[in-house]
């Protein structure tokens, strides 16, 4: 699958494009003059360290925060989204982190929330097999859509969480860590899915402390650093790129660990010869 | 190749039974046995409150055997409605994780807009009935504007608005104190005398268990059709049954005396139709969504402020109507309506039927089941002809072993991985 990024794929048309963007907590600014583009059929890696403004841009994106100041434009429009329903209505759906589901309500009353079938009557039956067929597309192990999802462990919440951003059919998907709590099978699945959305023509973003991963499925490594634009890469950029860009300096723990080891190595080889 | 028979094998499986660590119990039998591997979970239900209603009315029928009797029966079903209203409206706010501690002072000053307006202002009855509830609606809706807008913790707000709307109600009164309802008017007769006929009480008692019939019937139908797993007929027969059987007893004893209040109809009435849109409909599924996460709603899209100023406001509503049927119960407006235990009478009513405290769990049914446990136990210590002080004192500790079980059930469900 990653032979795929030697050669650049054509890009579809510009999803989502945003310019300068900012956001500030009070003194604090969480994200300075942010520019990003996404393409119809794309997968954008947002990575970068703890504290990098990665789940920041993707709450904003998600109408959760407003942007101090910049503009979004989606689909050729600048929107504003004043609230999460704006953004799903636009057609940005999103998985957070913290996964935002009720736990006191059952996966099929979860998978709907917000977009129940009938409103006055609710069709328990048809929206069960919608769930059903939308967890059998992921290969979930769910034992039962009729259970609270304070029964299920990290990688089956993970999973209704994905099934619901997919309920709405939508052009951009934002996926915040999606696979930090999944199990080898289960993050292999949603790299399949990750690509199978693709491949679909929707754009997606996605942030992932896990290099293996982002390299796996991106198009392209966007690299935040406190909180500004630090470099644009592609999937077969060297590690060392990579964490330079991430860290900000060619000069950081991880390189300095490698090099490290690797005087080891040599120490060893040379004592052998 | 693939061997048509496993091809149809697979074909066959039920959509919810593909899952084999699963264990699925069926029949009659089955619904039993998972009903007592519920309980044991901890998820109790109504079973608490139905045991400890067992328990009260043991005690009380020994210690004095009027207790039973049709006619205090249906004196306790006319006193169980007009609170339970205003329980009824509890649940609604306790569902979203707020609470409203003013609902007594609405429903005293409901009662003194009703006689004001009605009996001093001449203002056509229904009329002033639908400006009392209105006026509930208004408060609520000003509590709501205070949660969503300024951010006032509900607990301060309609504190605050228990002093504000007493003030109201001792305003509006004036020098004289109280309004006398006129007797033989419809409002007094509703709530001091009108019942059911007695075919007619029968007819009632039945309709639940018909609609369980036919709902389970149709559900049966569509799950089949869609390839799901369905409860089997006989359960659902078993189940119309039994409840109706049940119903009609109760109704069978009652028309021994007067028979079925109209009021406590209306009270049931409005149960099932709150839990009808609690259990069945967006608005309820939004509302316990809330109460159980705000921000995951808000997030997917509900409008948290709308849902809570839903809820607020029919609270207020509710109240406002539960003060009208007092009113016509006691005849009066006065100064002293909805005060005393009015307001914690209701909020322990909902507590004890099952409602939790802190959101996202409860049921309409537990109004009214919670507000007969409370009545009961204040028909009962009245009858041994006990003070009002050992009445609050036996109340007070219903509602704390209430709150107990539940704290108790809530741990065990969680070590049982249910919510």
């Amino acid at each position: 699958m990653t032979d795929m990024s030697n050669h650049p794929r054509p890009a579809g048309e510009l999803v989502l494009s945003l310019r300068g963007i900012s956001k500030s907590f009070g003194a604090v600014s969480a994200l300075t003059d942010i520019d990003l583009d996404v393409h119809a059929g794309e997968v954008v890696a947002l990575v970068g360290d703890n504290g990098a403004g990665k789940s920041t841009l993707v709450k904003t994106l998600a109408g959760v925060h407003q942007p101090t100041s910049g503009t979004i434009t989606f689909c050729g429009e600048t929107v504003t989204m004043t609230d999460p329903s704006a953004a799903l209505n636009l057609g940005i759906a999103t998985v957070f982190q913290d996964l935002a589901l009720c736990e006191n309500l059952d996966v099929v009353a979860n998978i709907f929330l917000g977009r129940e079938l009938k409103p006055l009557q609710l069709d328990e039956t048809a929206m069960e097999v919608r769930s059903w067929k939308l967890l059998n597309e992921l290969s979930a192990r769910i034992p039962s859509v009729r259970i609270p999802i304070a029964s299920l462990s990290g990688g089956q919440r993970q999973t209704v969480a994905i099934a619901r951003s997919l309920l709405l059919e939508p052009k951009l998907i934002l996926l915040d860590e999606p696979t930090a709590a999944l199990g080898v099978a289960q993050t292999a699945e949603v790299l399949n899915l990750i690509e199978r959305v693709r491949d679909r023509g929707l754009g997606v973003i996605m942030i992932s402390h896990n290099m293996e991963d982002v390299r796996a499925v991106a198009d392209r490594i966007v690299v935040l650093r406190l909180g500004r634009n630090n470099g644009v890469f592609t999937p077969d950029a060297s590690n060392q790129e990579l964490v330079g860009a991430i860290t900000g300096a060619a000069d950081n723990s991880v390189s300095r660990r490698a090099g490290r080891r690797q005087t080891q190595h040599d120490i060893t080889e040379g004592g052998q010869a | 190749m693939t061997d048509p028979a496993k091809t149809n094998a697979t074909a066959t499986i039920m959509l919810d039974r593909s899952d084999v660590r699963v264990k699925h119990e069926t029949g009659v039998g089955g619904a039993v046995r998972a009903f007592v591997d519920r309980v044991r979970s901890g998820d109790l239900g109504s079973l608490p409150v139905v045991v400890g209603l067992i328990i009260i009315w043991t005690v009380f029928a020994s210690l004095n055997p009027i207790f039973l009797s049709s006619n205090n029966l249906v004196n306790l079903l006319f006193d169980c409605s007009t609170v339970g209203v205003i329980a009824l409206g509890i649940v609604c706010v306790l569902m979203v994780g707020e609470i409203d501690l003013s609902v007594g002072s609405i429903s005293g000053f409901a009662s003194a807009v009703v006689g004001t307006l009605w009996v001093n202002q001449g203002w056509p009855v229904v009329l002033a009935i639908l400006a009392a509830v209105a006026v509930g609606g208004l408060i609520g809706s000003i509590y709501a504007l205070l949660f969503n807008r300024l951010g006032m913790p509900s607990f301060v707000s309609t504190l605050s608005g228990l002093l504000a709307v007493l003030g109201m109600q001792l305003y509006i009164l004036g020098s004289t104190g109280s309004i006398n309802l006129p007797y033989g008017s419809a409002m007094v007769n509703f709530g001091q005398m009108l019942v059911m006929p007695r075919p007619l009480a029968h007819i009632v008692a039945a309709l639940p268990g018909i609609i369980i019939l036919l709902t389970g019937i149709r559900t049966i139908a569509h799950r089949k059709g869609a390839n799901l797993s369905a409860p089997s007929l006989g359960s659902v027969v078993v189940r119309a049954a039994a409840i109706t059987i049940v119903l009609e007893l109760i109704v069978l004893y009652l028309n021994q005396d007067r028979g079925v209040p109209w009021m406590f109809g209306l009270f049931v009435g409005l149960v099932m139709l709150m839990n009808y849109a609690l259990t069945r409909t967006q608005w309820g599924r939004s509302m316990t969504a809330v109460g159980g996460n705000r921000e995951a709603a808000r997030r997917a899209g509900i409008n948290v402020k709308g849902i809570y100023t839903s809820a607020f406001v029919l609270c207020s509503m509710l109240a406002a109507l539960g003060g009208v049927l007092a009113a016509s119960r006691l005849a009066s407006a006065s100064q002293q309506a909805g005060t005393g235990d009015v307001n914690l009478n209701a909020i322990a009513a909902a507590v004890i039927g099952g409602t939790s405290l802190f959101g996202g769990r409860g049921n309409a049914y537990s109004a009214l089941l919670g507000i007969i446990v409370i009545q009961s136990i204040a028909n009962g210590l009245t009858l041994l002809d006990l003070s009002s002080s050992l009445r609050y004192m036996i109340t007070g500790a219903v509602l704390a072993i209430a709150v107990i079980v539940d704290s108790l059930a809530r741990r065990s469900r969680v070590s049982h991985g249910r919510a």
